[in-house]
């Protein structure tokens, strides 16, 4: 897929993200709309996927969201990647529906591998599956994504300790680095240093990027896939804006969980014009 | 029945763990072992030198080491997780809510070292609330068998059982006395003798001392059934009622806290189907302390004497 065709399945989804935390009055716009570049081309773009849905995920790449509570973003671009019917989306967060506040295996909607949402788990789960595929002799990669202020919690670094000592060069771990939790900038709730440093002192390989040019995530990731198989895990330190694509919840963490009213989503719809997909 | 019932020797139910995975590793390459520094502590040397590829070390991080796990499944490997009892389930409890129960992972979490009879280390090792943490879970299978050879068929059987599952066993030499070949049904009571005037459910290394305990009243003229529930879940329901409907009185005995044990999924039944006078033998809502297993166990409350004790109490409040 091209660049402008990836840029208006991401607009796509954006739209989605708004309006099925809307009218449901309740989810995570800010993270969810700061991603939506990274996991549009994920699923469009950079992972090779089989067609159709198994929970072993052999012979193809896999992702784990670990930050669980930007799940608009990930039933989007599941959807509309085609695991699930796009009309789906309007039951999130409703009673009896599969898209759960935060995604789960429970109720077996395809694509979701894990639970998250309790956070700090998905990189052990990661590292987990990773080392599943070697085993298998799966040569596909695992990818990950985490919130920067999840790297708070402690058991995220017993696994990126995990993670460099079995040499799982087959796993690229991205973080949102978008520096805002519910409490307000990370710097001010729990600094977390140079993440950078962090990663590398524990024996990753370390890549920047500015997650919300489409082109550059392209580019990186590509990078990142050929750093793959050399030793080390891979790391993608994604600088984002939360809120992203929204002018008025841009950059602030006072959108990390609250939804737009009426008027805010008719003005949030209009700054994201899309002319192909068509809402759900 | 009961007169039938003889030690054999004596061995740690942890060692037959060891073995069991041993053996489950050969039926099945699937089978991987994970342990989080306690790879000696549970017995799992041969594994590791038998199948050196499928050995995952994950340092002191039990956290991870459940992650790690539920991981693991995606791909359809077995993974068995090792660590004390302790370090197994408190340390690690909404690890493996989320990731391994709620997400319906199977994951075996093998647990050595449960209760009283860790001994030395005193309270801070001896988890007294595991089986009722455990057993909270949805979708999670409790089984807590009770000597070497019933750990080894366990630890076997549950390579076969699609699921999340939490094998609890322990760390002293302890009499022996299941048949060395036996098929390990999850989920089904197991009568060890067949009684009229009270039943006796007994768990882990607690069955043992039923044994001698149902032998010493049958020398006093109280007919004892003695049922050993080496699964505490899913229970098995219809074999409690109907033992307890024909004796009329319960004792449970367990390595365990009084709350949330045995003892209380067998009340639970009981209050629902045929409410009966119930004794408990258990630790009384307390911590342990250093001592060896012995000195534990007559302190806390936890032996032959205790269980007959209670038994006749049992009898006595029928009337």
């Amino acid at each position: 897929m091209e660049i402008n065709e990836l840029k208006e399945v991401a607009t796509q989804v954006r739209r989605d993200i708004v309006r099925m935390v809307h009218k449901v009055q309740s989810g995570h716009p800010g993270g969810s709309l700061g991603c939506t570049d990274f996991i549009t081309a994920l699923y469009f773009k950079i992972m090779e996927r089989k067609p159709g849905f198994d929970m072993d995920g052999i012979g193809e790449d896999i992702f784990f969201l670990s930050n669980g509570h930007i799940s608009p973003v990930y039933y989007s671009v599941l959807a509309r990647s085609g695991y699930f019917p796009v009309s789906e989306l309007a039951t999130f967060r409703h009673i009896n529906s599969r898209l759960q506040g935060h995604p789960a295996t429970h109720e077996h909607l395809p694509g979701v591998r894990i639970a998250s949402g309790s956070l700090g788990q998905g990189m052990s789960v990661a590292c987990g599956a990773a080392m599943a595929k070697k085993l298998n002799k799966d040569n596909h990669i695992v990818y990950s994504l985490h919130g920067d202020g999840e790297l708070q919690e402690g058991q995220n670094w017993e696994a990126i300790m995990f993670a460099a000592h079995h040499k799982l060069d087959n796993l690229i771990a991205t973080v949102d680095y978008n520096g805002q939790q519910i409490d307000g900038p990370t710097v001010a709730v729990m600094n977390l240093g140079s993440l950078k440093e962090k990663f590398e002192a524990f024996g990753w390989h370390v890549i920047e990027m500015d997650g919300n040019r489409m082109e550059e995530v392209i580019r990186v990731m590509a990078d990142a896939k050929a750093a793959t198989g050399k030793g080390k895990p891979i790391c993608v330190l994604m600088t984002t804006v939360m809120g992203k694509g929204v002018k008025f919840m841009e950059g602030t963490h006072e959108w990390h969980g609250i939804a737009p009213s009426d008027k805010q989503l008719e003005e949030a719809l209009n700054l994201l014009p899309t002319t192909t997909l068509g809402d759900y | 029945m009961l007169n039938d019932i003889v030690i054999l020797n004596e061995k740690e139910t942890r060692g037959g763990f060891g073995d069991g995975i041993l053996e489950a590793g050969r039926r099945n390459p699937n089978v991987v072992a994970l342990t989080a520094d306690l790879g000696g502590s549970l017995k799992l040397n041969g594994f590791i030198k038998e199948f050196p590829d499928r050995f995952i070390q994950c340092g002191i991080a039990e956290a991870n080491m459940i992650g790690v796990g539920a991981g693991l499944t995606i791909g359809g490997k077995i993974p068995y997780t090792t660590t004390f009892a302790n370090f197994s389930t408190s340390r690690v409890y909404d690890q493996i809510r989320q990731s391994v129960a709620y997400s319906g992972k199977n994951v075996k979490i093998c647990a050595s070292h449960a209760g009283l009879t860790l001994g030395e280390d005193g309270a801070t090792h001896q988890v007294l609330e595991d089986i009722g943490m455990m057993k909270m879970l949805p979708g999670m299978t409790v089984i807590v068998p009770c000597d070497y050879n019933q750990t080894k068929a366990a630890t076997i059987a549950i390579a076969d059982y699609e699921g999340p599952v939490y094998l609890r066993f322990g760390r002293p030499k302890w009499p022996n006395f299941t048949p060395e070949h036996q098929t390990f049904e999850i989920g089904k009571a197991q009568v060890l003798a067949y009684g009229s005037d009270v039943t006796i459910f007994a768990c882990g290394h607690m069955v043992w001392l039923a044994v001698e305990a149902a032998k010493a009243l049958a020398e006093k003229g109280i007919s004892v059934e003695l049922i050993n529930i080496h699964t505490i879940k899913p229970l098995d329901e219809a074999a409690v009622i109907a033992s307890i409907k024909k004796t009329g009185c319960i004792v449970t005995a367990e390595e365990h806290q009084i709350n949330g044990g045995l003892g209380d999924s067998i009340a639970n039944v009981a209050a629902r189907e045929c409410p009966v006078p119930h004794e408990y033998v258990a630790v009384m809502d307390t911590f342990g302390e250093s001592g060896t297993p012995k000195q534990l166990l007559d302190k806390y409350g936890l032996t032959k004497e205790n269980i007959i004790t209670a038994a006749e109490k049992a009898v006595s409040r029928k009337k």
